[in-house]
């Protein structure tokens, strides 16, 4: 694979990425291992919720028995974050994923067949892009009801318009080369054309922009989450943890930082994650686009 | 120049239309009587659900509910929002203004930082400046503003006592609802200052300065990013090498020529900014607590007031499509070389 090794050429040029490699790797790690970090107790049915010790509603500070303290309710918040590792990866590869394909179908489809379609399309993308994009997001999740899956879905919902615009551009500029004027002559059928030569020609640039947007998308779905709007209390999520930490800032008398761990851990967990993304974002930038060469 | 806005403008109503439509669609996903008990504040009403649902026709088709809909809003009727507690238009002169005040606080911060420190960065590429430029301004984009928004609390209100949440303090409140109290122009920083009400303007720009803190350091890396690509761009072009080998002092090349060039882009992106800030600001809000469209837009949404939705999502349309025409605009402006219109 000389493409990869090219590619490895330039991530170990540059430290930044590398640190990005790293975290990712490291957060890669951990939701991998996370039933042997952080083995779920005999017998429980899901091994995302966060077993429980008691139910004092005051926090406890990190101690041998929980290494990363408790947060409001007694949640462990050590086992929460190892298995909310999983579901940070589980929410921003399927969101990123799923909207880049809906935003390459419709885009496609749009600087394809343009005319109405393109027109159709293109004035329901923005319209789409005129929401304010937390706002969408809130009112689909309100009007499905509260969940991680819904989650998911709203933030699909306000994230695949501007690939689909992307994508339209590069589909009208590909769509007149000379190679698809050939596949036509030969008899290709308009879904041969647009999968085998106009979409493999023209996502590169979706791609450097979605894996520059997969941190922005684990920040607003953690925004949801940090809203009550993600999973439920208990869940191993990384943004429903912080917003359990919510009523905590103050610390009790005396000891203004008493809390500290509730804020901090899940908030150093989000952004490393999200940071690790950017940098690994920059660095497939730098390789796929040939222009910052 | 004036065709080409008109155009622009004409697209304005389309939009409208097509976001509350919209809205108007997804909430067809809940039944009639879940929509009607929205409408319901006590429990012993529970028995007027058909009244309710009839009253304001909820079982018609989603089409003629929008029709009804459209005319009261074309009588300049908006509704009531329940999140507000207060009619849709009334909320919106009520919050618009904090929100307004709290981006211009955080706006030029922004524009000189972000303006500086990219040149700084271009200037001096691949060399310590940079790197820890780049550096800081990523994390902060990798920074979620409820992260920051509570540790800054942390530290600064519950350990210093510096920065409470908020808009103002009781006393503040109390003032600014006296009759004496004059509101010449709806910003409460200029208006304190014309009521000769220092302490009030003190503490009012006091709980504004962790938003925009806040803002400052999540929303500055866009702009340094553009600035110093840009500047990148201008410092490798002909016409800086040309300046050079007239003896020109670097100083000058930079500041005279290149920089001149480079602030185009900025500048078409700084009004996508200022009215991003003016739309979207609602994490940070919420987290502050600060009486803001964002916050407000997004509690209505939350529990599906919709009146509340619609208004604040159409004001945010609003401004989306006027920054786009603008940034188009001053695209023309700075740059005389692009004609609008065509």
């Amino acid at each position: 694979m000389p493409r990869l090794k090219r590619a490895w050429k330039t991530v170990k040029r540059r430290p930044m990425s590398l640190l990005g490699v790293a975290l990712i790797g490291f957060f890669l790690a951990v939701a991998v291992l996370a039933p042997v970090l952080a083995p779920p107790e005999a017998g429980t049915r899901d091994a995302y919720i966060i077993p429980q010790t008691g139910y004092s509603p005051d926090p406890v500070r990190p101690s041998k028995e929980h290494r990363f303290g408790t947060t409001e309710q007694q949640y462990d918040l050590y086992y929460g974050m190892v298995w909310g590792t999983r579901t940070a990866f589980k929410v921003a590869l399927k969101v990123v994923g799923f909207s880049v394909i809906i935003g390459v179908l419709l885009g496609g489809a749009a600087g394809f067949y343009g005319g109405w379609v393109d027109e159709c399309l293109m004035r329901f993308t923005d319209v789409v892009l005129a929401f304010p994009d937390l706002v969408l997001a809130v009112v689909i999740v309100a009007i499905m009801g509260p969940s991680l899956e819904h989650v998911m879905y709203s933030v699909m919902a306000v994230s695949w318009p501007s690939y689909a615009r992307l994508m339209r551009g590069d589909v009208m500029s590909v769509k007149e080369r000379d190679f698809v004027a050939a596949a036509r002559a030969l008899g290709a059928s308009d879904a041969r054309i647009l999968f085998r030569h106009i979409i493999p020609n023209s996502i590169y640039p979706v791609l450097v922009v979605a894996s520059l947007s997969t941190g922005s998308v684990v920040i607003t779905a953690a925004a949801l989450s940090f809203l009550g709007l993600g999973a439920p209390v208990g869940y191993a999520d990384w943004g429903q943890l912080i917003s359990l930490s919510r009523n905590w800032i103050l610390g009790s008398s005396g000891n203004p930082f008493e809390y500290w761990h509730t804020v901090f851990i899940p908030g150093i967990a989000i952004f490393l994650f999200v940071l690790g993304w950017n940098l690994l974002g920059d660095a497939v930038r730098d390789i796929l686009d040939p222009r910052q060469k | 120049m004036l065709k080409f806005c008109l155009k622009r403008l004409a697209f304005l109503p389309l939009v409208m239309f097509g976001v509350t439509f919209l809205l108007f669609f997804c909430l067809q996903f809940l039944s009639p009587e879940m929509r009607a008990s929205l409408y319901i504040k006590d429990p012993r009403q529970l028995s007027q659900l058909e009244a309710v649902i009839e009253k304001y026709g909820l079982r018609k088709p989603m089409p003629v509910q929008y029709a009804i809909w459209l005319k009261q809003v074309v009588r300049g009727d908006l509704g009531y929002s329940e999140t507000a507690k207060m009619p849709v238009a009334e909320a919106i002169r009520a919050f618009f203004p904090a929100t307004f005040e709290l981006t211009l606080l955080t706006f030029f911060p922004i524009l000189i930082v972000g303006v500086f420190f990219g040149v700084l960065s271009a200037v001096y590429k691949d060399r310590l400046v940079d790197h820890i430029t780049r550096f800081v301004a990523i994390t902060g984009y990798s920074l979620p503003s409820f992260v920051l928004g509570l540790v800054l609390l942390m530290v600064f209100y519950g350990r210093l006592h510096w920065f409470p949440p908020g808009r103002y303090t009781l006393e503040t409140d109390m003032l600014v609802h006296l009759d004496s109290f004059r509101h010449y122009t709806g910003l409460l920083t200029l208006d304190c200052l014309l009521n000769r009400e220092g302490g009030a303007f003190v503490d009012v720009v006091k709980h504004m300065i962790l938003p925009a803190c806040t803002l400052l350091y999540i929303s500055v890396a866009l702009l340094l990013r553009i600035t110093r690509s840009s500047m990148l761009e201008e410092l490798s072009k002909d016409y800086v090498r040309t300046a050079r080998a007239k003896g020109l002092p670097e100083r000058v090349v930079i500041r005279k020529h290149a920089l001149a060039n480079a602030l185009i882009p900025v500048v078409t992106l700084s009004s996508l900014l200022f009215i991003g800030l003016l739309g979207g600001v609602v994490i940070t809000e919420t987290v502050f607590d600060f009486p803001g469209i964002g916050r407000w837009g997004v509690q209505a949404a939350q529990q599906l007031d919709v009146p509340g939705v619609l208004g604040s999502t159409m004001l945010a349309a609003f401004l989306f499509v006027m920054a786009n025409l603008i940034s188009d605009m001053l695209y023309a402006v700075v740059d005389p070389r692009i004609r609008v219109g065509g």
